[in-house]
């Protein structure tokens, strides 16, 4: 029974993979192995072999037009009739372009090459039949089919289906940083457990795809089918935690696995200026053409001015003359060739050269080096560093974007009363400093022992606040609400567990949910240390890595240290049991993993004190914040098993729940639950937490209450998660689980059906109550904001958060303003699709008749716009786009929330097509991943939420306000540097190349170069290369202080201040006219006397070089070292080189022969003189062009320049003037205006637009002002208001 | 060795105990672009003394120069004979076969020494691509292998009609000038030869180390060219051009050198002799002169101009008004916008002044 014959069988086109062991096949060849057709394990991600090189790399090199060009040229030139130089010499640019392509591509491909091998050679356990076991081999001989054994903290070689886990559960922890970042814990789980002599099973699923987190497929064994998910799948390249081992059967291997799928070359992007280059390439092209026109027509009238042949015509092989016609054909030819450098072909291999040099620049800079997670900034783009200078428009996320992502529980309501947990406010700072202050002093506390108790007192006393946790990030700070931590106790003290009172049940009820109803992981002490040690250097501080040696040190000498020491932990622990605080005692964070002694202790003191230390692996930081809030009150997550969940309650007793099932979290749903049974009662309950959205339209009982406590939360920024539980009884729990298993079988509309009997089970829910958690706003983020408004970008925020923390975030985000006149998009829920569209639609042709007005005024508003997702999704239908678009270059800041990430995709798309504008989206999650793909340039933040981001970006940074730095400093530079460097060598090509033309009208046209071929690509190739790309790369108008302070010279590159067409053909010009003068001071200098064409040639090119380095020179904006060198060395170069050819080419290359030229002529003064005398006059008009604008018209950036050089203090002093000035500019209309109209705006600076289901107001659209009471939506932003007003009526 | 374990064990427990460093970048001034640098700012201020130098400057060497060329004397004699009245009309026919003809004419005042004594050609475009492309580098050195086979550049001057190459092969070779001229100074109703002498008047290198003739065969330099023909334009083989100087034949005729060496232009001139011997070292004395020209050499065809030329050299070459009057102008001009400059500067300044007010 032949697998593959099975995928025939069940029709047309093989939608699955089916594996079968490789064991009865293990001696046979490979011929009959049934797997044989799968891919196997080894990598291969190089492109060439060493044979295979030459004709790869040229094939692919032959795909670029330039190349194609460039071969065309040079086979042109074998021609006899149309060659300008001898053919041989011809090939040498295009060879030396290729040869250079090559060996970076040959480099490239050498180290993925190296890479592979070390992979491919790493040892990994692979079951043998003959020995019995798993014998060592290496991952490159891997097959499909294979039982393979991973130890734990051993990178897994193939996606591999567990069969078998050393964990009892059969559960597999495996850490997936390797694949996306996320250094949480993830469960895998057997499904059916095997022994590999005696497996049999066919393991069918479906084809290799890219979807990390999707899998399914079935054993199917006798007829029996076991359905699996991803929740079985361990990935290649991720590490197998806390679990000593596992094994399974592979069934993706090598470029079939999920993280090779999804492993993606570094995009290539094209960018503005290029795109834009490109067709300035046309201009030239066009130039050229008319360039060669001239030529072959002059030739041809040339021709007709000789009556007879002259003695100097060459006759062809017949003797016969050529006719002119054909000739000027002939010559159009040879002036291609002759003149084709003014194609810039170089320059697409320079501008690859300054990429990569600012994409150095760019990752070295230490401001966008985070200290925390220890990342550089990363370009994963190479190609598109200028578009970071021209962004006009920056989508950005909230969450973990804007906010830190790290949750912190702040307030909860339960059955309508709210807790504040006003303590916990503070919390955050105060840990903060602690924790940098513990860092440095854990220490001496421990070494010291006389002391630590006191310490500890003291340091209670002093912070004020009763219980310490200690080597905690944010989320594990809470400090209970008295009143709340009060009741829970009174409830608990009553009752016996389980048997509570009605209302003190669902207070109870409401931390359980909090510490069950979720994913989270328990790990213990040793994996997360194994974890740290394997990960290396990612601890915080010195004195820990220092610290257990002394420690051991220590405990070596003082036995009775020891003693000491386990005694004061047992002291602190009891501590702990006895005020029912949350305390962990100091010294059991001290990494003692390789003190042995030190953990002994740790286990006796944990055995004595009760259960031992927890650690929380969650995979969203929310989850993470809620148990550690649970465990505040007492209710300690200490297992989790796919079986059971057990929980401590605050009185010590611990409830062991059976976990019948798990309805996973999906963005559709919103929410997420738990089916547990109760230890003691055997009911069957179903824990619930989601969305308020999610939630409350599945409510038995609506709960007006805490959706006002929602409210405010929303209101202040909280994120707001509900809690319902609901009993179910036996018979329908049943009825569901049939349907469940059904759903879970499925292959196909899998999700879709899971989806639903999740949605069956989540009705009639009771609210147990909501909780509020902050998610702090990033350091900086203000003013990064600020910055990049100053800067002229508009900022958009999409989120798919409720409106009202967006709107809350957006404020204390400084993206809107109190000032500013807020436009609020929001169609409820309840009315029609029709009617939704038709409120819609007239809300909009409302808002943009209203604008103009605000406009017109002499105090300008600026406009915010807030859009909710369902509105929003109109909004971007075809027929209400325009005016979408036209509003939103009206406003000032736009924030969409509800958005999915769909929605977020499509808004960018719009605004980019429809405007042309410039964008850059960023964020940080999976969610964003559209948007950063749709954008110009997408940045991902390398954040909480794992890696799909950062893979889908170009940039990647780490933190949020370094985005500041990435736009105005090095887009700034990327930008100007790049547009100069292109301008320039447009400039340099045309202005070398018309050279060249200006002597075809001196020799018939007849295609004859005054400069000998050599020193033409000598000119190209070595003289005047490296200026343009140290230009490129190194170049600095302002410098970086400046640029952060004054954001708005980051205007410029926006409206492509830096490369306009009018500044290419401004250089285009300057080329003519300096050609025009390299050519004629020579020819009149010469004229007539006895100079040969060479010697003609040699002060021609010396002084086309002068005046194109000096050109240079006068655009370059700061001399560094670099510059120097480069600048003088490239004459250095030029003479060196050129007299060094000239003396040792007596004929090498007939029929050029500038055999000594150049020593000719530099001993001969009037050389100097002629190549000054150029220099000077090709130079002098763009010379006085600089000053005279550095003194009539001096830009922004002169101004900035002038200011920059100044010494440091009067620098400051500038810069605040300067700031001064702007201010005032930008108030100086509200000023004149009236101090009433001032108030009145500031008065009413959030109108809202309510529709109303009436027929009669939405044919009537108007902006109904904040005052009126009616709209809920109104009332919560009334809070935010009021503060404001007070603050402006006194600023009056 | 010591020493080597200790560092590697330094870097160990760096990583250990600064595990922040690993991936951070180099907090050098090259890497985080703060290298000290020097920022001009062009303003109409801080270009005023760059003008006024170069001006000042310009003008000096523009005079230098100029006075230089004024002092410069030259005289071209135009013997085309386009016109009827010319002495040389008569050799412009295509009958005329060794004519001879006769140019007068008259110096005033002492034509002072050294000399030097130009041809002059219009019209003639040396620098045509095809033609100066035809010639043979190796033959031209010596090399006698290429006497037999001529590159392929010198089509259609490589052999022939009879199929024997042509040494020298090419157009260059073939189309070489060949009127020749002797001057004499009448005294006294009598004609005195005036020395033209033609040595050193090709390139040094050109001379000693590009061309060379080759070696002789059986004593004789003539059979080293046996089995070659003369190119199609020439009277005499390249190993007679000089009957007078036997050193002075083949390639390493000087004419023929000078020949070579392709002008740029297609208006030039070519070096024929110097006058520096005997009572001519001072120059040529006031007097009346007769220049002898053995006309061959046909120009009328493509409607150019045939001159002789006489000038004597400064350190500048020949005599070129150009490059003093350009040095001058541009030196003016500088001086022009330093003062420009310097009313915009003051205007600016006191406005800003106002301004700080």
């Amino acid at each position: 029974f032949f697998p593959w014959l099975v995928c025939r069988w069940r029709g047309g086109d093989c939608w699955c993979r089916t594996v079968v062991s490789n064991l009865p096949y293990e001696d046979q060849r490979p011929r009959n192995q049934p797997n044989r057709r799968y891919a196997g394990n080894a990598v291969k991600t190089n492109k060439y072999t060493l044979w295979s090189f030459l004709p790869i790399n040229l094939c692919e090199q032959f795909r670029r037009l330039a190349n194609i060009y460039f071969v065309g040229i040079a086979a042109l030139n074998f021609i006899p009739e149309v060659n300008a130089f001898q053919p041989q010499v011809a090939l040498i640019p295009i060879c030396v372009i290729l040869t250079l392509t090559a060996i970076k591509d040959a480099w490239e491909d050498f180290r993925r090459y190296q890479s592979d091998r070390e992979l491919n050679g790493t040892p990994c356990l692979v079951y043998s039949r003959s020995q019995h076991g798993f014998v060592e081999r290496r991952w490159k001989d891997i097959q499909v089919g294979d039982f393979v054994q991973v130890l734990a903290n051993d990178i897994i070689p193939a996606d591999i289906l567990l069969l078998h886990a050393s964990d009892p559960n059969g559960v597999c922890h495996m850490e997936t940083a390797n694949l996306d970042g996320e250094t949480n814990l993830k469960q895998r789980r057997v499904k059916s457990p095997f022994d590999p002599l005696s497996f049999n099973a066919t393991v069918i699923c479906e084809k290799p795809n890219n979807n990390l987190n999707h899998f399914k497929g079935f054993l199917e064994k006798d007829q029996i089918k076991i359905g699996f998910g991803i929740e079985s799948l361990l990935l290649r390249g991720c590490t197998v935690r806390n679990t000593a081992a596992a094994s399974g059967i592979v069934v993706y291997a090598g470029h079939d696995t999920k993280s090779m799928l999804n492993n993606n070359r570094p995009r290539y992007k094209r960018s503005r200026v290029e795109s834009k280059m490109n067709k300035e390439v046309l201009c030239c092209v066009f130039l050229l053409f008319c360039m060669c026109l001239i030529g072959a027509v002059g030739h041809v009238i040339w021709l007709k001015t000789f009556s007879s042949v002259p003695i100097y015509f060459i006759p062809d092989s017949d003797g016969n003359e050529t006719p002119s016609v054909v000739a000027g054909v002939y010559r159009f030819l040879t002036m291609i060739i002759l003149l084709q450098v003014i194609i810039p072909i170089s320059l697409y291999l320079s501008i690859e050269l300054v990429k990569m040099g600012q994409v150095f620049f760019i990752t070295q800079d230490i401001d966008l080096y985070d200290k925390e997670k220890d990342m550089r900034m990363q370009c994963r783009a190479l190609n598109i560093t200028e578009d970071l200078g021209q962004i006009q428009y920056v989508f950005s996320d909230k969450t973990g974007t804007l906010t830190e992502n790290k949750m912190v529980f702040r307030r909860c309501t339960i059955m309508g009363t709210e807790y504040p947990h006003t303590e916990n406010g503070e919390s955050g700072k105060w840990v903060g400093q602690l924790w940098s202050h513990q860092d440095t002093t854990v220490g001496r506390d421990n070494i010291l022992p006389a002391l630590p108790m006191d310490r500890h007192r003291h340091r209670d006393s002093t912070a004020g606040i009763p219980s310490l946790a200690f080597s905690s990030p944010l989320e594990r700070e809470v400090i209970p609400d008295q009143n709340l931590l009060w009741s829970v106790k009174e409830v608990e003290r009553r009752g016996v567990a389980g048997h509570w009172g009605l209302q003190g049940a669902t207070h109870l009820e409401f931390f359980l949910a909090l510490a069950i109803c979720n994913t989270v992981v328990v790990s213990t002490e040793t994996a997360q240390r194994q974890r740290v040690r394997v990960r290396g250097p990612h601890n915080s501080s010195r004195s820990r890595g220092l610290l257990p040696e002394c420690m051991e040190g220590l405990f070596a000498q003082f036995p009775c240290l020891r003693q000491l020491s386990s005694c004061l932990k047992s002291v602190s622990c009891r501590r702990h049991s006895l005020s029912e605080d949350p305390v962990q005692s100091t010294l059991y964070d001290i990494p003692t993993s390789s003190s042995s002694v030190v953990s002994e202790d740790e286990v006796q003191a944990s055995s004595l004190a009760g259960p031992k230390e927890v650690h929380y692996e969650a995979q969203s930081p929310d989850e993470a914040a809620l148990v550690h809030a649970a465990k505040a009150y007492g209710f300690t997550l200490l297992e989790r098993t796919p079986s059971h969940v057990s929980v401590r309650l605050p009185s010590g007793t611990t409830l062991t729940y059976e976990v019948l099932d798990v309805l996973t979290f999906d963005s559709v749903r919103s929410r997420m639950s738990i089916i547990v049974r109760h230890p003691h009662t055997k009911e069957i309950i179903l824990y619930t937490k989601g969305a308020d959205s999610g939630i409350m339209e599945r409510l038995r009982v609506i709960a007006n209450k805490t959706q006002k406590h929602l409210d405010m939360y929303a209101n202040d920024g909280l994120r707001t998660l509900c809690f319902t539980r609901k009993v179910v009884s036996e018979k329908n729990y049943y009825d569901w689980l049939v349907l469940r298993q059904g759903a879970m079988a499925a292959i196909d509309r899998k999700d879709e059906l899971v989806r639903k009997t999740a949605a069956d089970m989540e009705t009639n829910l009771t609210l147990l109550g909501a909780t509020g958690i902050e998610d702090r706003l990033q350091e900086n983020v203000p003013e990064t904001i600020q910055a990049l408004r100053e800067a002229g970008i508009q900022v958009c925020v999409l989120t798919g958060d409720k409106l009202e923390t967006a709107v809350n975030i957006a404020y204390s985000c400084k993206l809107l303003d109190q000032q500013d006149l807020v436009f609020t998009f929001n169609t409820e829920n309840t009315f029609s699709p029709a009617l939704r569209r038709e409120v819609c639609k007239n809300m909009l042709s409302g808002t943009l008749a209203q604008l103009p007005l605000y406009d017109t005024q002499e105090a300008k508003v600026s406009v915010g716009l807030v859009i909710d997702g369902r509105t929003l999704g109109l909004l971007l239908d075809s027929d209400l786009q325009e005016g979408f678009v036209q509003l939103c270059t009206h406003c000032r800041a736009i924030l969409c929330c509800r958005t999915t990430p769909l929605q977020k995709s499509r808004v960018v798309t719009l605004l980019r097509s429809k405007l042309g504008v410039m964008t850059l989206a960023i964020g940080d999650g999976a969610n964003d991943v559209n948007m950063i793909q749709a954008a110009d340039v997408g940045v991902g933040i390398s954040g909480q939420e794992g890696m799909q981001a950062v893979m889908a970006s170009d940039f990647a940074i780490s933190r949020f306000k370094h985005l500041k730095k990435l736009l105005l400093v090095h887009g700034h530079w990327c930008y100007n540097r790049l547009a100069n460097m292109i301008i320039y060598f447009f400039y340099k090509n045309v202005a070398y190349v018309n050279l060249l033309f200006w002597y075809q009208f001196f020799c018939g046209f007849s295609g004859t170069a005054m400069i000998d071929y050599w020193f033409m690509i000598f000119f190209n190739l070595f003289f005047t290369s490296a200026p343009p790309i140290m230009f490129g790369i190194m170049d600095r108008e302002v410098s970086a202080a400046v640029l952060l302070q004054l954001p708005e010279l980051y205007r410029r590159g926006q409206h492509e201040g830096g490369y306009r067409r009018s500044t290419f053909w401004i250089a285009i010009a300057d080329a003519f006219y300096q050609s025009l003068v390299c050519f004629f001071v020579p020819y009149w200098t010469y004229k007539g006397s006895d100079i040969d064409i060479f010697t003609l040639g040699t002060p021609m090119n010396t002084a086309s070089l002068f005046t194109i380095i000096f050109h240079l020179a006068i655009e370059i904006k700061s001399w560094t070292v670099v510059h120097w060198v480069i600048m003088v060395g490239s004459v250095v170069v030029y003479f060196v080189v050129t007299l060094a050819f000239c003396a040792m080419c007596v004929s090498c290359n007939p029929p050029s022969d500038p055999y000594w030229t150049m020593q000719e002529q530099m001993s001969d003064p009037m050389f100097y003189l002629v190549c000054i005398l150029t220099t000077v006059v090709a130079l002098l008009p763009r010379y006085t062009l600089h000053a005279l604008r550095g003194t009539l018209v001096p830009s922004d950036h002169l101004r900035a320049r002038q200011i920059d050089n100044m010494p440091p203090h009067h620098r400051d002093l500038w810069l605040q003037e300067w700031k001064k000035l702007k201010d005032l500019c930008a108030s100086y209309p509200s000023l004149s205006s009236s101090t009433a109209q001032r108030y009145s705006t500031a008065q009413s600076p959030s109108l809202t637009l309510v529709q109303d289901p009436s027929p009669a107001l939405a044919q009537s659209p108007s902006l109904t002002p904040v005052q009126d009471p009616s709209p809920s939506l109104v009332q919560s932003l009334n809070p935010k208001l009021a503060p404001n007003q007070g603050l402006n009526s006194a600023a009056l | 060795k010591y020493k080597l374990d200790n560092r590697k064990s330094n870097v160990d427990m760096f990583n250990l105990t600064g595990p922040s460093r690993t991936n951070r970048p180099d907090n050098t001034a090259f890497t985080q672009q703060r290298l000290p640098a020097w920022q001009p700012i062009l303003s109409a201020g801080i270009v005023i003394p760059g003008f006024t130098l170069i001006g000042l400057a310009f003008i000096g060497v523009g005079v230098a120069l100029f006075v230089t060329s004024q002092k410069i004397t030259d005289l071209e004699i135009d013997y085309t004979g386009v016109a009827a009245t010319s002495p040389c009309f008569k050799c412009t026919s295509f009958a005329a076969e060794n004519c001879m003809c006769q140019m007068e004419f008259t110096l005033t005042t002492l034509f002072e020494g050294p000399v030097f004594f130009y041809y002059g050609l219009t019209s003639y475009y040396q620098n045509f691509r095809t033609y100066g492309v035809s010639k043979d580098g190796y033959q031209l050195s010596g090399d006698t292998y290429y006497f037999n086979n001529p590159q392929d550049s010198c089509a259609p001057y490589q052999y022939d009609s009879n199929n024997n190459p042509i040494v020298p092969c090419g157009s260059i070779a073939n189309s070489m000038f060949s009127d020749t001229f002797q001057l004499y100074q009448v005294v006294n109703g009598m004609k005195k030869q005036v020395p033209l002498d033609g040595k050193g008047i090709a390139w040094w290198t050109d001379y000693n180390i590009k061309y060379s003739n080759p070696a002789l065969v059986n004593g004789s330099f003539a059979n080293a060219f046996s089995g070659t023909v003369k190119p199609v334009n020439w009277s005499k083989p390249v190993y007679e051009l000089d009957p007078t100087d036997q050193a002075n034949n083949g390639f390493l005729n000087q004419n023929f050198l000078v020949w070579m060496r392709q002008a740029a232009l297609p208006k030039f001139q070519k070096l024929y002799g110097r006058i520096a011997e005997g009572d001519y070292a001072q120059g040529l004395p006031a007097g009346n002169y007769t220049l002898l020209i053995n006309y061959s050499y046909p120009v009328i065809s493509f409607g150019g101009t045939k001159k002789v030329v006489l000038s004597n050299v400064s350190w500048m070459g020949g005599k070129n008004q150009f490059l003093g009057i350009a040095y001058l102008v541009i030196g003016s001009l500088c001086i022009v916008m330093a003062m420009v400059m310097l009313i915009i500067y003051a205007k600016y300044k006191f406005t800003d002044d106002d301004e700080d007010m």
